[in-house]
């Protein structure tokens, strides 16, 4: 069965280009990309207007399987990744159990592989359990299948263990993906520390834990010569720290998720519980930041730490409403309003979203060149939709964007060279 | 002018005319108050219900007197914190209460926006009595309708609040209500006890050093310290604070001849506040109490929208 997407702007900055093409898939791969292809007997779809561009990669979410499913589980979630345009996504280890085996990973890909409809890229645990008492077993999670290990959720407080885990998982070839925070800063905090925080009475969680804690990561991997990459990055200073150390030639890595280049804390004004989440949203200047970084290059990656919560768990008083937002399926829209801002190029925007996530997982994904695994994302730029409840995949609710009203969105999202989704 | 709240919450979200509207009334219930049978029946068949997740013996007694003396029926739920974490959620106790048709629910809650997270969900009226560190409005109205007796005005009142600022839901609610008044708010405490952007709040000034702050003030309000509250790292002993941050008949000489002093209470003698000034000519605490069964019956007679209380 073959594929031919055609008369679209193909965007691969793997290679690139950005031209009217088409684009020929057989058997699952890329065939050709180029002029006027014919294809008798292949299925057509028409990208007249669209965008045609490398798999989305979605390289931070909560899959919530094992143990959470009542939140997420990998079909609800990889069908919302699937309408987000994502192909494949990269899942965090705060499962229950903790990915922190190859059991557990094995679990997870195998349920991928039956039941999912985009690709699942584990990510196993730093430490067993994360607890960030003791390192899990790189090695087996490695051979398993994990692409990365991170204790997200939680910071490796330990400075010491954090040092070795960077040591230990260079020695097994895996990649440490930092969630930065000093929890001695935080204390009980909710949200942003600022005046926002202070006019709700709302206890603060200051910018400088996320800092000090990304300044001391950085050190590591400058000091352990190891690679890093440093997931949720929402201040002005950590941007900056990862900035400078990038000068010095560290091998440090890191991504922002849309929320931080959408919204400050000037959304939990109202108690809004869907604007509670960690790194909470933060302020003007972090958010000109955030967008300054993804411009000059030191944010390399937008994930959507899609975190799926039950209404339970959100519907309740601030302080006791856990943290996070489903971000899979409005990720695309938001991040294209970089585009028309100003703030990125399309080739820049796709790279972030694609080829670079593919380069620091170290995955065979984010590219439309010949032979490589069919895996594209057919993005209408113009396309209006509003979000609704009944209208996102993802079994959980808790998007602060419900009830608006969003420009561009996945028309087709091809994993394998199967179409997997297709906007009604 | 009427009153068109169904909840009130947080003086922040009320006007400056909504503001006198209710101290006004405060007055016309000071009258009541000082009759010898303190009761009229303009709530007689309301129930209200006092629903207390913090500890409260002022607060709780006050709201609960001034819905006798206004013949509503009255319940008192007192209950931890602790609670809704492992038991019934906050929403589930409430809507089980509103099954049994209550006009009015009192609350304190340790959580800031527990109140608004209520209103959006019930019918009945939400009065605030203390949420976290957010607002206490009925604090914040007797304050300044003890103020408002002795100048006679707010407007152009220099009131200084000396302590934990970032901890006092009193704090905010003082600074909201008196900003819209036309006072002017002097705060000061140890920088620990200073939250960001508190200048921008209202008409407000931060003084690190006490003295500025108490300096020609009209009034000077004392927030209590409660080391349960403020654990470890904000301050180094309750000593050190007195000597720095509380008040005694030295510094006092600094704000005017005439300035009241104030304390939402439960004082601790001898920290913020030292006896000599708290029994003192120029203490107004009792005043601020007995204004707060008032405040309490304005508040609950307008968020049930009826008539004024006759002679």
């Amino acid at each position: 069965m073959s594929l031919l997407i055609k008369g679209g702007r193909v965007i691969d900055p793997s290679q690139g280009i950005d031209d009217t093409l088409d684009v020929l898939v057989e058997e699952g791969r890329i065939k050709e990309v180029g002029k006027g292809l014919k294809a008798p007997g292949a299925e057509i779809v028409d990208a007249k207007g669209m965008l045609v561009v490398p798999g989305l990669i979605d390289m931070h979410v909560h899959l919530r399987d094992p143990g959470l499913e009542y939140k997420e589980d990998i079909v609800s979630g990889t069908r919302a990744a699937a309408a987000g345009g994502f192909t494949s996504v990269a899942c965090m280890p705060n499962t229950k159990p903790v990915n922190d085996n190859k059991t557990v990973t094995a679990y997870i890909l195998d349920k991928a592989r039956r039941e999912g409809v985009v690709n699942v890229y584990p990510i196993g645990a730093i430490t067993q359990g994360s607890k960030g008492e003791a390192l899990a077993e790189m090695g087996e999670l490695k051979e398993a299948g994990c692409v990365a290990v991170s204790d997200d959720g939680h910071p490796v407080g330990n400075a010491e263990l954090m040092r070795r885990a960077l040591e230990y998982a260079r020695g097994m070839g895996i990649m440490v993906i930092s969630h930065a925070e000093e929890k001695a800063l935080v204390g009980e905090g909710v949200m942003n520390e600022g005046f926002t925080s202070t006019e709700l009475g709302l206890k603060g969680i200051p910018r400088v834990a996320e800092d000090i804690a990304t300044a001391r990561d950085a050190l590591l991997a400058e000091y352990t010569a190891s690679p890093l990459h440093i997931a949720h990055v929402s201040t002005a200073g950590s941007i900056q720290i990862i900035r400078e150390a990038k000068a010095r030639g560290v091998r440090v890595t890191c991504e922002t998720a849309p929320h931080y280049f959408s919204l400050t804390d000037d959304s939990v004004r109202g108690y809004d519980t869907n604007a509670k989440m960690n790194p909470p949203l933060r302020e003007a200047d972090d958010v000109a930041a955030v967008k300054a970084g993804l411009a000059d290059g030191t944010i390399d990656a937008i994930a959507t730490d899609h975190a799926p919560h039950h209404l339970d768990e959100k519907d309740i008083e601030f302080n006791l409403a856990l943290n996070g937002i489903v971000g899979l399926e409005t990720s695309l829209s938001l991040s294209l309003n970089l585009v028309e801002e100003g703030v990125l190029d399309l080739g820049t925007l796709i790279g972030k979203m694609s080829c670079n996530p593919a380069r620091i997982l170290g995955i065979e994904r984010g590219t439309l060149k010949q032979g490589a695994v069919a895996d594209i994302t057919v993005i209408d730029p113009d396309r209006e939709w509003a979000v609704t409840e009944e209208g996102l995949a993802s079994k959980s609710k808790n998007s602060p964007w419900i009830g608006e009203t969003m420009k561009g969105c996945a028309a087709y999202t091809i994993v394998g060279g199967k179409v997997v989704y297709k906007r009604g | 002018m009427g009153f068109k709240h169904k909840d009130i919450i947080a003086l922040q979200d009320l006007t400056g005319d909504e503001i006198q509207l209710l101290l006004d009334t405060a007055e016309n219930m000071r009258e009541v108050n000082s009759r010898d049978i303190k009761k009229v029946p303009t709530l007689r068949g309301k129930t209200i219900i006092n629903l207390f997740y913090e500890a409260s013996t002022r607060t709780r007694t006050s709201f609960e007197i001034a819905a006798k003396r206004l013949s509503a029926d009255t319940v008192n739920i007192s209950t931890s914190t602790s609670s809704t974490t492992k038991g019934e959620t906050l929403l589930d106790t409430a809507l089980n209460l509103l099954a049994m048709k209550p006009d009015i629910i009192v609350m304190r809650h340790a959580i800031s926006g527990a109140h608004y997270f209520l209103a959006k969900r019930l019918p009945c009226s939400i009065v605030n009595a203390g949420d976290g560190a957010h607002e206490h409005p009925s604090q914040g109205l007797l304050d300044m309708l003890t103020m408002r007796q002795k100048f006679g005005r707010l407007d152009g009142l220099k009131v200084a609040i000396v302590g934990d600022i970032t901890h006092s839901r009193v704090a905010r609610s003082n600074i909201h209500g008196l900003t819209k008044m036309g006072a002017s708010i002097f705060l000061s405490g140890p920088p620990t006890m200073v939250p960001p952007g508190i200048e921008r709040l209202g008409n407000v000034t931060v003084c690190t050093d006490m003295r500025d702050a108490i300096a020609d003030a009209d009034v000077v309000m004392m927030l209590r310290i409660q080391l349960e509250r403020q654990g470890k790292t904000l301050l180094p002993t309750l000593k050190e604070y007195s000597r720095y941050y509380g008040l005694n008949p030295e510094n006092l000489k600094l704000a005017k001849k005439d300035a009241m002093v104030m304390h939402p209470g439960p004082i601790n003698r001898g920290v913020e506040l030292s006896s000599f000034v708290a029994d003192g000519d120029q203490s107004h605490i009792l005043t601020q109490v007995e204004n707060g069964v008032a405040v309490r019956m304005a508040m609950l007679y307008h968020v049930s929208g009826g008539e004024l209380p006759t002679e």
